[in-house]
């Protein structure tokens, strides 16, 4: 089936999760919600108000609310906890291992504010190994929804099966590209766009970008095919052999470490079944930095920009062999990858700083920021 | 002209304070995000902290061997640290214009990698930065003759954390009298009140449990602040908690005990009424 998308709306995944947690608390009476004081950024404060007796204020205390929602799993509750996913992926990391994996106890795991785009909070913030770790641990679903409608779709889905679950979302509004009525099934990646020339293969609001990137290569003349990865565990190994197969080079694109993120899971089912050409895009082994959210895309090499670098790229390399050895974190072709943040000093020098001293306090209340240099 | 660490009257030290939360102002309405509450609540532990003679540093010498380290565990509340740091001349005032900026120095949360003078540690996970403040409070105790102090400051809400009572309970049990922490006790978090988020009260029945020398002290009291902070120093064999009560967004009319401005920064406007309130 061919689908074709267009951006309708713009919205932040987060929002899906909290209608998702609100539809599910109607169906069924079992659904129990945890806050750990950011209810209202992770969107849970929905349940809260419809659903008080069923919504409990934990804190800031994620392993607590991590093990006693595996109480109340074990007790025939199925629990949710929301946090940014800074503090609820590994900051809880043991209690998520053995308490909630190793018990294979029905607890859902809300990660908000993921990846750099959470912006001005900086590195402190933006969690880019979540996935590396909780695709290793036995028993856990791992869900990534491309845009609004699909986290929606996603909470109920979660919910509504038995076992340790996490979905994981963004901040920034977010473009949305989906429909009530697009195919989704847990553990079912979907083809998002033909085409056998490549497949680029995401997860996250990075399928979006990739679809974008496609429109882009069609006009160079290589048709990609574009997969939505919204189940990065249990992968869903035919789809992505079978795009290997057929169109004999892969990309993926995900807001997250290349190191052990989605891209990683990728190589390995390609890797095992059938070895093509591979490229990643994500981030290059660096931690964020505090600046605007798109502007960080940007520099950290998460845009479309980056995408049909990579498959520019591994689309030469299908044609060719290869003797030269590359870094796992190189994106595109030698000096095409993305800049990262800057060196303290680059962007505002002490001189530069110590010229506007001489004008320090302003008067009044301060129009703009500093003007960095470059 | 910078101010320096010689200790300052109280009423030079109330005209200090009220500097840092205008800086907290300026540099938070051009971010255009960032935490004003807990910021402007706690200005004036650390005008007392950094301005009434307490604690040994230079600003000239900012790594110096043997200096007196302070931790922001709570590292939400940056904004506060980097103008008091900026006040005590570690960095130019006007790089405050720069905070939450792509490239400046002056992250969203105190980040090590950027090497701004002044910052020992990165935070911003709640929790941590108390158990790094007594890890540097364990390595100073090491030294012979070594007078150097840690002091840590914590918000109330982050007391929710578990690691927060490892924490204590290790700077009781190696008997850290170097170690001074700060509670920026606003009863304020982001969903609410203390008590009705998740109940961390008493607060100095706990830290006496713990061997803690406990004060409780009004923390907009200049001159109880100093004091308390002395008080610590002379405390031998345990550690200090001093439990200051405090107001979110002291000095703002619109901001005062209100936990809705626990992460937001003013608008243009808003700012205006803000420097108005503080010049008042
Ligand atoms: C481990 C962790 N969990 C959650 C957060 C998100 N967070 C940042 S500040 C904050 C509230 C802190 O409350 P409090 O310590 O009372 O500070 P105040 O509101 O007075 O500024 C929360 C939950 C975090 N930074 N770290």
């Amino acid at each position: 089936m061919t689908m074709n998308f267009e951006k309708y709306d713009s919205k932040p995944t987060r929002h899906g999760f909290g209608e998702g947690l609100v539809e599910l608390g109607e169906k069924d009476e079992r659904i129990v919600v945890l806050g750990g004081d950011i209810t209202g950024s992770v969107m849970t404060s929905m349940f809260k108000d419809k659903f008080p007796d069923r919504f409990f204020s934990i804190g800031i205390a994620e392993q607590n609310a991590t093990t006693i929602a595996t109480g109340l799993a074990l007790s025939g509750k199925v629990p949710f906890f929301a946090s940014y996913g800074a503090f609820c992926a590994l900051r809880n990391a043991d209690q998520l291992r053995i308490s909630v994996c190793y018990n294979e106890a029905n607890v859902k795991i809300g990660g908000g504010h993921s990846g750099i785009s959470v912006g001005p909070d900086g590195a402190t913030h933006q969690i880019l190994e979540d996935m590396a770790f909780l695709r290793a641990l036995p028993h856990m679903t791992l869900v990534v929804p491309c845009d609004y409608v699909e986290a929606r779709k996603a909470t109920v889905a979660i919910g509504e099966f038995d076992g340790p679950a996490y979905i994981r979302f963004g901040r920034s509004a977010t473009p949305v590209f989906t429909r009530p009525e697009t195919p989704f099934v847990l553990g079912k990646a979907e083809v998002f766009r033909p085409g056998n020339d490549v497949a680029i293969i995401a997860c996250g609001p990075m399928v979006w970008e990739a679809l974008v990137a496609a429109e882009e290569l069609s006009r160079e003349g290589i048709e990609a095919r574009v997969i939505n990865l919204h189940t990065v565990k249990p992968l869903d190994v035919e789809t992505v052999v079978t795009a290997a197969r057929e169109c004999g080079a892969v990309v993926t694109a995900e807001e997250h470490q290349i190191l052990g993120g989605m891209g990683s899971a990728v190589a390995q089912a390609i890797v095992k079944n059938a070895p093509v050409p591979m490229e990643f895009v994500g981030v290059t082994d660096t931690f964020g930095g505090s600046g605007d959210p798109d502007h960080l895309m940007e520099v950290f090499g998460l845009t479309s920009e980056y995408i049909v670098k990579s498959v520019r790229k591994v689309v030469k390399r299908k044609a060719q062999e290869s003797s030269s050895i590359q870094s796992i974190t190189q994106v595109g072709e030698l000096g095409e990858g993305p800049e990262n943040y800057p060196k303290p000093g680059e962007k505002y020098p002490m001189e530069e700083l110590q010229k506007a001293e001489a004008n320090y306090p302003p008067e009044g209340v301060p129009e703009k920021s500093l003007e960095p240099v470059g | 002209m910078p101010y320096t660490n010689e200790r300052q009257t109280p009423e030079k030290l109330s005209e200090i304070a009220g500097e840092i939360r205008r800086d907290i102002i300026r540099s938070l309405v051009v971010a255009k995000s960032g935490h004003s509450g807990g910021p402007l609540g706690s200005s004036d532990i650390f005008a007392a902290l950094y301005f009434g003679g307490v604690m040994n540093y230079d600003p000239n010498n900012p790594w110096m061997e043997g200096r007196d380290r302070f931790v922001l565990s709570a590292g939400h509340m940056c904004p506060v640290l980097y103008a008091t740091l900026a006040n005590a001349g570690f960095f130019p005032r006007s790089e405050l214009l720069t905070l939450r900026q792509f490239g400046s120095r002056l992250q969203g949360h105190p980040g090590r990698d950027m090497h701004l003078p002044g910052i020992e540690t990165s935070s911003g996970s709640l929790g941590q930065g108390l158990s790094i403040a007594v890890g540097m409070a364990m390595a100073d105790k090491l030294v012979d003759g070594n007078t150097a102090r840690v002091y840590s400051l914590t918000g109330d809400g982050e007391l929710q954390e578990g690691s927060i009572w490892e924490a204590v309970m290790s700077a009781s049990h190696f008997k850290l009298d170097n170690f001074c922490m700060i509670v920026d006790n606003n009863d304020c978090q982001i969903d609410g009140r203390i008590g009705d988020v998740m109940n961390v009260y008493p607060l100095k029945e706990k830290f006496e449990s713990f061997n803690f020398h406990t004060i409780e002290v009004d923390g907009h009291d200049l001159a109880a602040l100093v004091e308390a902070f002395e008080e610590a120093k002379s405390v031998k064999g345990k550690p200090t908690c001093i439990i200051a009560k405090t107001y979110m967004g002291r000095g703002v009319s619109f901001m005062e005990d209100d936990y809705k401005w626990h992460g937001n920064p003013p608008n243009p406007a808003q700012a205006e009424q803000a420097l108005a309130d503080l010049d008042a």
